[in-house]
C-alpha cells in the first residue's frame, strides 16, 4: 500500500500548484488536497482553469530547469505536465526533461520518463532521436523491466529510419527465455513491418517460428502479423492453413490451459483473431476453404454460452462462413445465427446481426426477406445507429422497384441526423441510387433537390458533377430529356422564387447552371423573369463568389435582347468592379456579350454542352501576337523544362514555373470531371509549342460527347426499360404481397398470413411489402454490384424448365407467334432487371403466355451464360473429332440433346469444321422446326451458325431466315432461302457478324419463314445472345506501337482485378488467364506491368496496361471507341473469376 | 488496430487519453471533445458502438464504449478489431483497475494516471491488444510494483494507506470529492450480469 501512498504525496504538488515548496506540500497536503480537488471540480469556466495550469506549468517549467532538481522530484513533475498536457495545455518545455529521465532515472522514474515521452513525442518528433541510445542500451538490460519498457516504448512510435539500430536487438529477443519478452519483441516487428515492411522481410521464418512457440500468448501475438501479411497476400500463406485450422481446433476443443477461459471460454480474443486468418485464406479458394469446414461447424456448435464473448464468437464464424467458398450446411447454421442476432432483444446484438445482413445479403438475399418485420422495426428504432445500420441494409437490396420507398426512409434519416459524416456517406447513397434506378423525373429531380438541400456544401463534390453530366448528356429519347429539363427548370425557378437565401451554395450553383442553359425550354418564362431571379442571388449576403461566378455565367447565357439586356447591363455594372478577378472578367464577359447578340451565339450556343468543344490548343490565334512580339525584341518562348534546366545550370533561383491555365468555359469544366485531367494535362503540356503539334491536332481536340459515362447509355437505358415495365406491374397492394411472395420464392416458408392485422400490423406489412419487393424473384441476385453463385442456380434450374416444355406449349408458341415474342422480349427484359411480373396479371392466359416466355428467356439466358463460362476457343475436342462419323441422321425425338449436337456438328460447313467453334445451342422449336445455333470464330470475323431441322414427317418449303442485331453488321453467307428441306433432315445457313458497337452481351434476334406442306405461311422468332469476348482477337503490335496508340486514344477506364496465381508468377499467370479465354495478346511484360493489346472486330484496337500493386492488378484500359474499355473491363472480370 | 482510448468523466473532463496514432495536440483536444459529445448524448439502452466521427478517421472507425457510474471508457478501433471483443476487453480492463486500486473510483484514475497507463500497458501495445487475461495483467502489474515497493521502502515512508481515500471515508469530507469517489465497479458488475 505505501506506493499508494508515495503516488499520492506526489501527485499533491500538481494540484497545489501555487504551492512550490516540496517539504511544505507533504505537511498541508491532507487538508490542502480535499480544497484543491474541490476547486477543481468547482471551476466554472474554461478561463479559470487555464489561468490554474498555467501557473501550474510556470512552476513545473522553473523547477524542472532548476540544476538543483532531483531525478525524484523531476518524476514527480513529469506525473504533473502529463496532467496538464491531458487537458490539452502544451508543455513542449518539459520532452527534453521526459527523454532525460528516461535516460538517467532509476528503473522506476525510467518508466515516468518512458510514458511521459510516449505521450508526449510522436515517430516523427525531432527529439526522439536522443531516445535511441537509452532504447538500445535498455534492450540490452538484464533487468527485464527496463527491456519490456524499451519493447513497449519502441511499439508506441520509433524514427523510422533508425530502426535498422536496434532491429537485430529486437530479433534476438524472439529467442529470449521469458515469454512477455518474446512476446512484446513480436509485436515492436509487427510495427516495424507496419511502417517499414522492407526492414523486416528477412525475417518471415523467424515470425514462423513465434507462430509454433510454445508459449500461446507469443503464438497470439504473432498472428497480428499474419493477419495483416495475409490481408495483404493471402496467396503467400496458404500453407499455413492447416497450422490455424489446428491451433482453433485445439483452442475450441479446450486443450489450452484454464488460465486463456475468460467466462469459460476458451482464449476468445484468440479465437476470433484465427477466424479472421481463416477467413481471408479461404476466400474464394474452395480447397482451402474445405480444410477449414469441419472446424467452424465445430466453433458454432460450441458457442452456445450466453456470454457476450461467445456472441463475438459466433459473429466472427458467420462472416467466416459466408466469406469463404461456401457450404450449404454452414450456411444454413450461420443464417440461423444472424437469425438469433437479428433477433435478439439485445441491442449490441441486433446491431451486429443487421451488420452481418449487410454483409451476406448479397449472396442470399432471401435472408432479408426473412428477417423483414424485423428490419422494418429497426427502421423505427430510437437508436439512430440500429436505424442508420439498417438503411445501409435496406441500399444493398435496393432495386427498380423498391427505390422510391427505401430513399424516402433514407432521406427521413437525413433530415433528422445532424453527424456530417453520416450525411455526407447517406447523400451519396442516395444519389447513387437516384442515378441507378430513376422511376420518373419528377422523383428524380425532386429527390435530388432534397439531396442537394440536406447534402449542403459538405457532400461530394462529384454528385453535383455527376448530375449536371447526366442532364446534360441526356438519354435516347430527345423528348424524354427534354420533359426531364423542362421539370428541373420549372422546380428551380420555383424555388428561387420561394427562398433562395437557405439553399446551400453547391444547390445555388446546380440551378444556376440549369436555368442558364434550359430555362428555354419553358416557353412562358421570359428569360428576363429568370435574369431577376439570379439577380436576386447576386445580392445575397451568404452568396459565396464561386456561387456568384456560376450565376453570372448563366446570365450570359440568358442575357439576350430584350428586357434582359438591361438587367444584364445593370449587373454588369455593379460587379465589373469587383475585387474576385474572376467575376470581374465574367461581369466583363456579360456586360459585351449581353449587347451583341451575334457574338454571344458564338460563343456560347445553345446545347454547347453536349457539343464536343473545339479547343485549338496549338493556340495558333496568337501567332500573329507572338510575332510581333518577337519583332519588338521579346524573348522567344522556352518550354518549361527547357527553362527548368538553365535555371538549374545557372543555379539561380529554382522557383516553380506557374500552372498554366486554360481557357475553357465554365460550362464544359463542370461536366467534364472525370475525362478532363489526361486530355487537359496533355494539351496544356502541347501548347508550348505549336509547331510540333500540327499533325497531332485531331487527337488533342477535347471531345466532350464520347466521355466515359459513370451512367453508360446502354446501362441507363436497359433500366429505364424495366422501370416502365414496374411501372405497369404497378406498386402491389398489401394484399397481395404475401402470395407474391409465394409465388416468387416457393421453397421459402416465412410468409406472412392473411389473416386480419392491427393497423400497424397492416401499415408494416405494407411497408414491407414495398421495401422487400423484387427481393423474392430468384433472379434477384444483381442487387447492388456482385451478382455471384445465384446465376448458376438459376441455370441449372432453367435448363430442366426448357426440356419439360410439353407439345401442346410448343405448338402454342409457335402458332401465337407475335405476342409470345413481344412476352420473350419483356421477359428478357425483365430477367436483366429482376422484377417478378407474374403476381400482377390477372387473366390465367396471359400468365401462362407470360410464364412461356419466361422459359424461353430463361432458355436463352442460359446459353449465354453457358457461352461466357465454357471456353469457346478450346471447346469440346470429342465434339470436332466425331464429324466424320455420323451422317445426316434424324435426331430421336426421345433424346434431343446431345446427340443431335453431334449431328448437328457434322453440318457444319466444310471451311468452318476445322476451325473452333461454340456448343450447339437450341434456340427455338415449333411443331415442324427445330432451331439451333453455334458460332464459329474466324480470325477477321465471326461465324453465325444456324441449322434447321426438319423434326415433322413432311416436307417443308421455302425457308428464310432473316437475322439482325442492333449492335451488328450481319451479312449473309449464302443467302439463296432454303427451297425445301426433306423430313428429318438440316439445313445450314452461315452469317458473318462484325460489330458495330461493343456492348457487354450482343443479342441477335432473327425470324424463320416457311410454308407448311399445306401451303400454310408460318413464322418462328429466335434470339441468340453472343458475349462480346467472342468478337475480340488479339493485336500483334510492338511496345513502341503499343506506346504511340496510347496516347492518340481517348476513351479510358480504369479497375482493380484480382491476381492469380498457380504457383508461378501472379502477373504472368493473370495474363494467360485472359490470355486465354479473352484471346488478348501480350505485348510485354516487364517487372509488376504488362502491356496487352487487343482488337474489337473489324480493327477497333483496344489498349490494356496492367500493373500489380497491393495484391491485385490495376488495369487501365484505352480504346478509340467509346464503351469498349467498360465492356471488356467486364469480361475481363468475369474470365478470372470463373477461373 | 486500436487508435486510441479515452477516458472521461459525464462532465467530458478527459482522465486518461491514449493516441496509438499520431494527431496534433489540437486535434487530440477535437477528438476528446468530439467523442464526449457523440457519446454522451446516448442513453444508457442503445448499443455500445458508435460509427466514424469525421475526426478520428471516418467510416472505416468505430467508437466502442461502456459506461461506468461517472466514467465512460471509449476506444475508437478501425474494422479488424471485433466490436463485441473490444466491449469485453473494456470490461477486462475496468475490471483490472478494480483490482489493483480496490474499489477503483474516478479519483484513483485522477492521482493516478501514471498507474493507469502502465496497466493500459500492459493490455494494449502500439495500437494491438497484447494481453487479455486479467490475471497474467496484474501479475506483470505487480512485478513492476514490487519494485517499486523495494525502491520505496528504502525511504522509509510509514504510512501505506492513501491519504485521500483515508480522507473521503470519514464521512466529513465526503462533499468535497462529490461523485468522484463513487466506486465504478458497483456498476461494472450490474453489466457484468446483463
Amino acid at each position: 500500500m505505501s506506493d499508494v501512498v508515495e503516488k499520492t504525496l506526489t501527485a499533491l504538488p500538481s494540484l497545489l500548484s501555487f504551492d512550490s515548496q516540496l517539504g511544505s506540500a507533504k505537511l498541508s497536503s491532507t487538508s490542502k488536497l480535499g480544497n484543491l480537488i474541490r476547486g477543481i471540480t468547482e471551476l466554472t469556466s474554461k478561463h479559470e482553469e487555464e489561468k490554474l495550469i498555467q501557473r501550474e506549468l510556470s512552476s513545473i517549467k522553473e523547477q524542472v530547469s532548476s540544476p538543483n532538481t532531483t531525478m525524484r522530484q523531476m518524476k514527480e513533475l513529469m506525473v504533473r505536465t502529463i496532467y496538464c498536457e491531458m487537458l490539452g495545455y502544451e508543455a513542449s518545455f518539459s520532452y527534453i526533461h521526459a527523454i532525460k529521465l528516461a535516460q538517467q532515472g532509476t528503473v522506476l522514474e525510467k518508466r515516468v520518463g518512458y510514458l511521459a515521452v510516449s505521450l508526449f513525442l510522436n515517430e516523427s518528433h525531432e527529439l526522439l532521436l536522443l531516445l535511441v541510445n537509452t532504447v538500445l542500451k535498455d534492450l540490452q538490460s538484464t533487468n527485464l523491466i527496463e527491456v519490456c519498457m524499451a519493447l513497449t516504448v519502441v511499439s508506441q512510435m520509433f524514427p523510422k529510419d533508425m530502426i535498422p539500430a536496434i532491429l537485430p536487438l529486437v530479433e534476438e529477443k524472439l529467442n529470449h527465455p521469458k515469454e512477455i519478452i518474446r512476446r512484446k519483441a513480436v509485436l515492436a516487428l509487427y510495427k516495424f513491418y507496419l511502417i517499414a515492411p522492407n526492414q523486416v522481410q528477412h525475417i518471415h521464418n523467424k515470425f514462423r517460428k513465434a507462430l509454433c512457440d510454445k508459449d500461446p500468448g507469443v503464438m497470439t501475438a504473432s498472428l497480428h502479423i499474419y493477419l495483416q501479411m495475409i490481408q495483404e497476400n493471402p496467396e503467400g500463406y496458404k500453407d499455413l492453413t492447416v497450422s490455424f485450422v489446428t491451433i482453433l481446433k485445439q483452442v475450441v476443443g479446450g486443450k489450452l490451459p484454464m488460465d486463456f477461459n475468460y467466462h469459460s471460454v476458451p482464449a476468445p480474443w484468440l479465437q476470433i483473431q484465427l477466424l479472421r486468418i481463416l477467413s481471408l485464406l479461404g476466400k474464394n479458394d474452395q480447397s482451402t476453404s474445405e480444410l477449414m469446414h469441419e472446424v467452424l461447424d465445430e466453433s458454432l456448435r460450441r458457442a452456445e454460452m450466453n456470454h457476450n464473448i461467445t456472441y463475438a464468437i459466433l459473429y466472427e464464424c458467420v462472416k467466416c462462413v459466408y466469406t469463404i467458398h461456401p457450404k450449404s450446411e454452414l450456411l444454413e447454421k450461420a443464417a440461423k445465427c444472424i437469425g438469433n442476432f437479428v433477433l435478439s432483444p439485445k441491442i449490441n446484438l441486433k446491431y451486429l446481426g443487421l451488420k452481418a445482413l449487410t454483409y451476406v445479403v448479397q449472396q442470399d438475399p432471401k435472408l432479408a426477406l426473412q428477417h423483414q418485420m424485423t428490419i422494418i422495426e429497426c427502421l423505427d428504432h430510437p437508436d439512430l445507429i440500429i436505424k442508420r445500420e439498417t438503411l445501409e441494409l435496406l441500399f444493398r437490396i435496393t432495386n427498380a422497384q423498391n427505390v422510391t420507398v427505401i430513399v424516402e426512409k433514407m432521406l427521413d434519416f437525413l433530415r433528422i441526423t445532424k453527424d456530417d459524416h453520416t450525411t455526407i456517406d447517406l447523400v451519396g447513397k442516395v444519389a447513387e441510387l437516384a442515378e441507378k434506378y430513376p422511376s420518373d423525373n419528377e422523383w428524380f429531380i425532386e429527390t435530388m433537390n432534397t439531396v442537394f438541400s440536406v447534402g449542403g456544401d459538405t457532400m461530394q463534390p462529384d454528385i453535383t458533377n455527376n448530375f449536371l453530366k447526366l442532364l446534360s448528356e441526356g438519354f435516347d429519347s430527345v423528348e424524354e430529356d427534354r420533359k426531364l429539363r423542362l421539370f428541373a427548370v420549372n422546380s428551380y425557378v420555383s424555388l428561387l422564387r420561394g427562398e433562395p437565401g437557405k439553399l446551400p451554395q453547391r444547390f445555388l450553383q446546380v440551378i444556376s447552371w440549369v436555368l442558364g442553359e434550359y430555362s428555354h425550354l419553358r416557353e412562358d418564362l421570359e428569360p428576363a423573369t429568370v435574369l431577376r431571379l439570379l439577380a436576386k442571388l447576386l445580392v445575397m449576403k451568404n452568396s459565396s463568389s464561386e456561387t456568384k461566378t456560376w450565376v453570372l455565367m448563366a446570365m450570359i447565357k440568358l442575357s439576350a435582347g430584350g428586357a434582359g439586356v438591361s438587367v444584364a447591363q445593370e449587373v454588369s455594372e455593379t460587379h465589373s468592379s469587383s475585387l474576385d478577378t474572376v467575376m470581374r472578367q465574367r461581369a466583363q464577359e456579360l456586360q459585351h456579350l449581353s449587347q451583341d447578340s451575334e457574338l454571344r451565339a458564338r460563343v456560347l450556343p445553345r446545347g454547347a454542352g453536349m457539343q464536343p468543344v473545339e479547343v485549338d490548343s496549338s493556340l495558333s490565334f496568337l501567332d500573329g501576337f507572338v510575332s510581333e512580339a518577337l519583332a519588338a525584341g521579346a524573348a522567344p518562348y522556352k518550354p518549361p523544362h527547357q527553362r527548368q534546366e538553365e535555371l538549374a545550370q545557372t543555379k539561380a533561383l529554382s522557383l516553380e514555373p506557374y500552372a498554366l491555365s486554360l481557357p475553357i468555359s465554365m460550362s464544359s469544366c463542370s461536366i467534364t470531371d472525370r475525362q478532363s485531367p489526361t486530355l487537359l494535362s496533355m494539351s496544356s503540356g502541347l501548347s508550348g509549342d505549336s509547331t510540333d503539334l500540327s499533325h497531332k491536332g485531331g487527337s488533342t481536340t477535347l471531345k466532350l460527347d464520347g466521355v466515359k459515362r459513370v451512367w453508360g447509355r446502354e446501362g441507363y437505358l436497359a433500366q429505364r426499360e424495366s422501370v416502365e415495365e414496374a411501372a405497369q406491374v404497378e406498386v402491389p397492394s398489401p394484399l397481395m404481397s404475401p402470395s407474391q411472395q409465394g409465388e416468387g420464392d416457393r421453397s421459402h416458408s416465412q410468409i406472412p398470413t392473411l389473416t386480419p392485422t392491427p393497423e400497424s400490423e397492416h401499415e408494416k406489412q405494407q411497408l414491407a411489402s414495398s421495401l422487400f419487393v423484387g427481393l423474392a424473384s430468384q433472379s434477384s441476385v444483381c442487387l447492388m454490384g456482385k451478382s455471384e453463385p445465384a446465376p448458376q442456380r438459376f441455370r441449372r434450374k432453367a435448363k430442366g424448365q426448357c426440356t419439360s416444355l410439353s407439345t401442346s406449349e410448343q405448338m402454342f408458341n409457335s402458332l401465337v407467334c407475335p405476342p409470345s415474342t413481344v412476352d420473350n422480349l419483356l421477359c428478357n427484359n425483365l430477367l436483366d432487371s429482376n422484377i417478378t411480373a407474374e403476381p400482377v396479371l390477372s387473366s390465367p392466359e396471359r400468365t401462362s403466355q407470360l410464364s412461356q416466355g419466361l422459359t424461353a428467356a430463361n432458355g436463352t439466358c442460359d446459353m449465354e451464360a453457358g457461352l461466357t463460362d465454357s471456353d469457346v476457343k478450346g471447346s469440346n475436342p470429342a465434339l470436332i473429332g466425331d464429324d466424320c462419323v455420323v451422317a445426316a441422321d434424324p435426331a430421336p425425338h426421345e433424346d434431343p440433346n446431345r446427340p443431335e449436337d453431334l449431328c448437328l456438328t457434322s453440318h457444319l460447313p466444310a471451311e468452318l469444321s476445322g476451325l473452333s467453334h461454340s456448343e450447339i445451342t437450341p434456340l427455338c422449336t415449333d411443331q415442324s422446326l427445330h432451331l439451333s445455333a453455334c458460332h464459329v470464330l474466324k480470325e477477321d470475323s465471326l461465324v453465325l451458325v444456324v441449322f434447321i431441322t426438319n423434326s415433322s414427317d413432311s416436307a417443308i418449303q421455302q425457308i428464310r431466315v432473316q437475322v439482325d442485331s442492333e449492335e451488328l453488321e450481319v451479312c449473309c453467307v449464302c443467302d439463296s432461302p432454303v427451297e425445301e428441306l426433306r423430313s428429318h433432315s438440316a439445313a445450314v445457313c452461315q452469317y458473318s457478324l462484325t460489330a458495330k458497337k461493343p456492348s457487354v452481351h450482343i443479342e441477335v434476334v432473327g425470324m424463320v419463314s416457311y410454308l407448311l406442306p399445306a401451303g400454310t405461311p408460318q413464322a418462328v422468332q429466335f434470339s441468340y445472345k453472343l458475349p462480346l469476348s467472342s468478337f475480340i482477337r488479339p493485336l500483334t503490335v510492338s511496345t513502341e506501337e503499343y506506346g504511340s496508340m496510347w496516347l492518340a486514344f481517348a476513351h479510358d477506364t480504369k479497375q482493380n482485378l484480382t491476381l492469380i496465381s498457380d504457383g508461378q508468377e501472379p502477373l504472368t499467370a493473370t495474363l494467360n488467364v485472359l490470355k486465354k479465354k479473352l484471346q488478348l495478346h501480350v505485348v510485354e511484360i516487364i517487372g509488376v506491368e504488362g502491356i496487352v493489346a487487343c482488337r474489337l472486330l473489324q480493327d477497333q484496337p483496344c489498349l490494356m496496361h496492367c500493373r500489380v500493386h497491393a495484391g491485385t492488378l490495376a488495369v487501365w484500359l484505352r480504346s478509340p471507341i467509346p464503351d469498349l474499355p467498360d465492356c471488356l473491363i467486364y469480361h475481363c472480370q468475369r474470365a478470372l473469376q470463373g477461373h | 488496430m486500436i487508435k486510441a482510448i479515452l477516458i472521461f468523466n459525464n462532465h467530458g473532463k478527459p482522465r486518461l487519453s491514449k493516441f496509438y496514432e499520431h494527431y496534433s495536440e489540437d486535434t487530440e483536444q477535437q477528438i476528446i471533445r468530439e467523442t464526449f459529445h457523440l457519446v454522451s448524448k446516448r442513453d444508457e439502452n442503445v448499443c455500445n458502438f458508435l460509427e466514424g466521427g469525421m475526426l478520428i478517421g471516418g467510416s472505416d472507425y468505430k467508437l466502442i464504449y461502456r459506461h461506468y457510474a461517472t466514467l465512460y471508457f471509449v476506444f475508437c478501433v478501425d474494422s479488424s478489431e471485433s466490436e463485441l471483443g473490444i466491449l469485453d476487453l473494456i470490461q477486462v480492463f475496468v475490471e483490472t483497475l478494480d483490482k489493483c486500486f480496490e474499489n477503483v473510483c474516478e479519483l484513483d484514475l485522477i492521482f493516478h494516471v501514471d498507474k493507469v497507463h502502465n496497466i493500459l500497458a500492459e493490455m494494449v501495445m502500439g495500437g494491438m491488444v497484447l494481453e487479455t487475461n486479467m490475471n497474467e495483467i496484474i501479475m506483470q502489474v505487480d512485478a513492476q510494483n514490487k519494485m517499486e515497493k523495494s525502491e520505496i521502502k528504502t525511504r522509509h515512508i510509514l504510512s501505506c494507506i492513501p491519504q485521500y481515500k483515508i480522507q473521503y471515508h470519514s464521512h466529513h469530507s465526503c462533499h468535497y470529492y462529490g461523485d468522484l469517489t463513487v466506486p465504478l465497479f458497483q456498476c461494472t458488475s450490474r453489466i457484468r450480469d446483463h
